[in-house]
């Protein structure tokens, strides 16, 4: 199975960070993975996206360009690349930000507050994790000492007391309904 | 969980670099290879290493051939812009026969160019980007596993053949993260009896020097040299071949390039297509032989690169132009998407 993901959003949200724990979690699974990130003019504010290919087999090119989970934090993200999801793919929109719904029919869609329910665990920052959690939950699936293992290596030591807070973030996105 | 961790490229490069015995790094910041700078700048001073922004790219290569002199693993990096800076510094290092790594983790030209991924310096890393006849062993990494691998085989071969490398990545293997296995063995010690590390009363002073003003002693200087080309062509070539046995269309790429055809060449297979691809992993010295044995039983070349085709001249002289070669390419820091490769190749079937 090969899942390609495109996380896409403005600079600040955490794209890159929760497309780096999205490939811990497959190196943790023993499977192949790329994560490459946009590091172009958009880092520097404007849209900042990354992809990351989770596979069973040898990764290709680290490019997604048909992703099949499109993780949309922004509108100017989900107008770019809605038309790109593969059919049968699934697209994920923080419903906080965009209020636009999805004009693909050929897709599974899930509407996810995120900024909203980062802000009601007193994590505003964290709507990436919250998204992730879902998106977890939704394609991929992880043991709960993966999710650990994972957020070790993604929260630096110096930031160690920032575990628990995106473990929150992550089970809240993965408890939040359809 | 394997021991593989996540690094970027760029990172690799550091690390495998400092475990191939490497402990002199001078460079100067630019995009998309400044990652590795800052690795170097943070471990090298706790191993008793050397890290030092230097006022300029020229200033930079010039100290690694001063550190070259001494016979001590030495390195830079840059992207396009600076590497074009450091090409007198190359030609000096490659005219006192001295064994150094240069890193290119090229982006979009000419001039101040962009950012993204390119493979447009090919021209100037395999055919000299200096003045006067030398070459670098050039070798071009597709994976972040290969960043850390070649990066040990260039050190290896720089001092074997006392001769320049230089690993010719780009923006995309040089920012992607993926699984990396760091290499655990110790550097290979190689005798270095012309380095300069002072006579101790007990030989004749060596010189490190490119100039000769006897135009006969500096023409021997030149074909000595490039008879220790000739072994490099003959022993060094690198290559992956994929595919390629029944193949009748035959991609051609490197780096980046070739990690999109791979996933064309798949495509069209299943779509009824003989495709196959041959990934250079050395672009000097060119894996000739090999090309020139596949032009017997292929219709026909597909040369795919972030340039606006060079590599495909070096197709062309392989084959002796027995096939027809043709050219799919982006430019500028684009980079194409395997459906345009697989465009590419399902056009040439028609065609030959």
């Amino acid at each position: 199975m090969t899942t390609e993901i495109l996380i896409a959003g403005f600079g600040g949200q955490g794209v890159l960070f929760a497309g780096k724990f999205l490939a811990y979690k497959g190196l943790i699974e023993d499977r192949q993975v790329s994560w490459l990130p946009s590091y172009g003019p958009e880092m520097r504010g404007g849209t900042a996206n990354c992809s990351v290919i989770l596979s069973d087999d040898p990764v290709g090119s680290p490019i997604v360009s048909k992703p099949s989970v499109l993780m949309a934090m922004n509108l100017p993200s989900l107008d770019k690349y809605e038309k790109d999801v593969l059919p049968g793919g699934k697209i994920f929109v923080d419903s906080t930000l965009i209020s636009r719904k999805v004009e693909r029919t050929d897709v599974d869609v899930y509407y996810i507050p995120s900024t909203q329910l980062a802000r009601e665990i007193g994590a505003p920052t964290l709507a990436n994790m919250v998204m992730t959690g879902k998106v977890i939950r939704e394609c991929e699936g992880i043991s709960d000492a993966f999710l650990q293992e994972a957020l070790g290596k993604v929260v630096s030591a110096r930031h160690a007391d920032l575990k628990d807070i995106n473990l929150k973030a992550l089970k809240t996105g993965m408890a939040f309904p359809d | 969980m394997s021991d593989k961790v996540l690094m970027k490229g760029n990172e690799a490069i550091a690390e495998a670099a400092i475990r191939a015995g490497c402990r002199h790094y001078f460079g100067y910041p630019i995009t998309p290879q400044t990652e590795l700078a800052a690795y170097m700048s943070k471990r090298m001073p706790k191993i008793g290493g050397v890290f030092l922004q230097a006022e300029s790219e020229i200033a930079a290569i010039n100290m690694v051939y001063g550190v070259a002199g001494t016979g001590k693993r030495v390195m830079t990096s840059s992207s396009s812009p600076g590497v074009s800076l450091k090409q007198e510094g190359i030609s000096y290092i490659a005219g006192s026969d001295l064994p150094a790594l240069i890193v290119n983790v090229e982006r979009g030209g000419p001039g101040l160019g962009g950012i993204q991924p390119s493979q447009s310096d090919y021209f100037q890393a395999v055919k000299g980007g200096g003045h006067g006849d030398y070459h670098l062993i050039v070798l071009t990494p597709a994976s972040v596993q290969e960043m850390a691998d070649l990066t040990g085989l260039a050190f290896d071969l720089a001092d074997k053949y006392r001769m320049p490398a230089m690993l010719l990545a780009d923006g995309t293997t040089g920012q992607m993260m993926e699984p990396v296995q760091l290499p655990e063995t110790e550097p290979v010690s190689v005798e270095k009896p012309w380095a300069i590390t002072g006579t101790g009363m007990k030989r004749k002073h060596n010189i490190i020097n490119s100039l000769y003003l006897q135009p006969e002693e500096l023409e021997r200087t030149n074909f000595e040299r490039f008879q220790r080309y000739a072994q490099v062509e003959e022993n060094e070539v690198r290559y992956e071949s994929f595919l390629t046995e029944d193949a009748d269309i035959v991609v051609v790429a490197f780096g980046i390039a070739a990690r999109v055809s791979k996933n064309a060449v798949l495509a069209a297979r299943k779509a009824g297509v003989r495709a196959g691809l041959i990934r250079p992993i050395t672009v000097w010295p060119f894996p000739k032989k090999q090309l020139e044995a596949l032009s017997h039983t292929a219709k026909g070349f597909l040369s795919v690169e972030l340039s606006m085709g060079q590599m495909i001249e070096d197709v062309r002289l392989s084959i002796h132009d027995k096939r027809p070669v043709r050219l799919c390419n982006r430019a500028g820091g684009m980079i194409p998407s395997p459906d345009e490769v697989l465009a590419a190749i399902l056009k040439m079937q028609e065609e030959v």
